[in-house]
This record gives structure tokens, sequence and C-alpha cells, in this order.
């Protein structure tokens, strides 16, 4: 909690760590588990990732400090929820007011995003298996 | 000594670039579908600690409105990223889905031994 992000680490000890996890395990389940060794040498990945590491690291040097109170992030809409959502709202959670009733536009936006996944599973492996045999000649 | 406050200022974000080139890299060189979405799940994470690590400020606390404190962490990359997680659930939902789907269509989720098949597909016809 060295963060202060309560709210945060609960979502992502119970969504993230929980239902990610049961999922994950759930597909290592139905297909296989190992993995074919493979003697393929990856160097074009490896060399991808180390220049966007050190892209990544170039754009590091214009960030504000860690934990820096003056940083830009701090001075545009945060004061103004911290200042006025226990007169506006009522609730002292201000991570509570600002999802259910400043951003409510995202948590819906979020809802529809769950919902398609949702559906996308489903038609994906709902009740596909029957129709296998047909689809093997193509 | 400088250097080394220096290094401290921007530890969380070094940690960042390394979890982002880590994800990069396993979602890029793995052959194997379900460890594919883990290395973009790795990434994923990497964002998310990127967000929360903006949202601290030096002696603040969580934001939650109570008297005895004036000075509290940025709330608003706190709902960005618990946003987040949820939807990256639902994308890792899909995508093992997705992986479920091509085990049923090819009894396997090694990218090379798909191809290998579809290779051999394209021959027959």
């Amino acid at each position: 909690m060295t963060l202060d992000a309560v709210d945060v680490a609960f979502t992502e000890a119970a969504v993230g760590a929980g239902i990610a996890t049961i999922l994950m395990l759930a597909t290592l389940a139905i297909t296989s588990a190992r993995q074919k060794p493979s003697e393929k040498r990856a160097l074009a990945p490896m060399l991808a990732a180390v220049a966007t590491g050190l892209v990544l690291a170039y754009g590091l040097a214009d960030l504000p400090p860690f934990a820096d109170p003056e940083a830009p992030a701090h001075r545009h809409v945060a004061p103004r929820y911290l200042n006025e959502s226990a007169k506006e709202i009522g609730i002292p959670n201000v991570v509570t007011s600002v999802l259910a009733s400043y951003r409510g536009y995202d948590t819906l936006g979020e809802v529809t995003v769950i919902f398609t996944a949702g559906v996308g599973v489903l038609v994906l492996i709902g009740r596909t298996r029957h129709r296998r045999r047909e689809n093997d000649d193509e | 000594m400088s250097l080394l406050s220096e290094i401290f200022a921007y530890f969380n974000y070094w940690v960042v670039v390394i979890l982002i080139m880590l994800g990069m890299y396993v979602v890029m060189a793995n052959p194997n579908l379900v460890k594919k979405v883990i290395g973009l799940n790795i990434f994923q994470t990497a964002v998310f600690i990127f967000y929360i690590s903006m949202g601290e400020i030096e002696g603040g606390t969580a934001p939650i409105l109570d008297d005895a404190f004036t000075r509290y962490a940025n709330p608003l990359p706190h709902v960005l990223i618990l946003t987040a997680i949820v939807v990256g659930v639902a994308t890792t939902a899909l995508a093992l889905a997705l992986a479920v789907r091509i085990y049923r269509a090819y009894e396997s989720v090694e990218e090379d031994e798909i191809d290998a098949e579809d290779a051999r597909a394209e021959v027959q016809e």
C-alpha cells in the first residue's frame, strides 16, 4: 500500500489475481499443459524488446520524479475531485465518486466491453463443437 | 550519490520499463498461445504500475476523505486502472477462448504446429 491505491489493490487481488488465474488454469486444463521445446532462437523479438526498452528509458528522463506533488498530473482535475466531491457527491471515498459519478460513462463503456467479451467467449466456445466436422473439409 | 538518488527517484518507472520489455518479448518470441496471453498480461500489469505510480504524491494518503488528512494521492489514475483491470480480465478471457477454439480445431496451441497444419492443408488442396 505504499502507493496509496487501496481500491486498485483490492480489485487486482480479487479480479486480476483470482479470476484471471482460474481462467488461465481452465484453459491449461482444456488444452495441453506442456510446451514443446523449440530450438528456434528468437533474436528479432529480443532486439525489438530491447529497442522499445531503450526508447522508454529515454522517455523516462522527461517524467517528473516519483511522488512529485508538483507533477502536471496532479494539477488538472484531481484537486477538484478531492476538494468538491464531498460536497457534490457526499461519499468519503473519492475513487468511488469519480468512478460512479464524474466518470459514470467510462463505467458504462466498461460494462459494454465486458458484455461484448462475454458474448465473444460464448460465440467462440459456447456450442460450436457439433459443427466442427462440417468445417473439416474447408 | 546523486546518480543513486536519481535512479531511485525513477525506480517504479524502471520496473515498468523492464516489465514492458519482458512482456513484449514473451508475446513475440513464445510460440505457445497461452504463454503469449501471459506475456500480454505482464505488459498490461506494467501499464497499471505506471499509472498508479503517477498517482502517488509524497506524504499523501489513500484518497478517502477524512479530517485527519489534507494530502491525498491522485484518485483519477486509480479509477482508470480499476476500469482497466476489469477490462483486462475480459480481454484475457476472450483471448483464452480463442486459444481453446484453436486447440479444438488444430489439437495444438503451438504456433509452429498450427502453421505446419495450415501448410499441409494448402498442399492437399
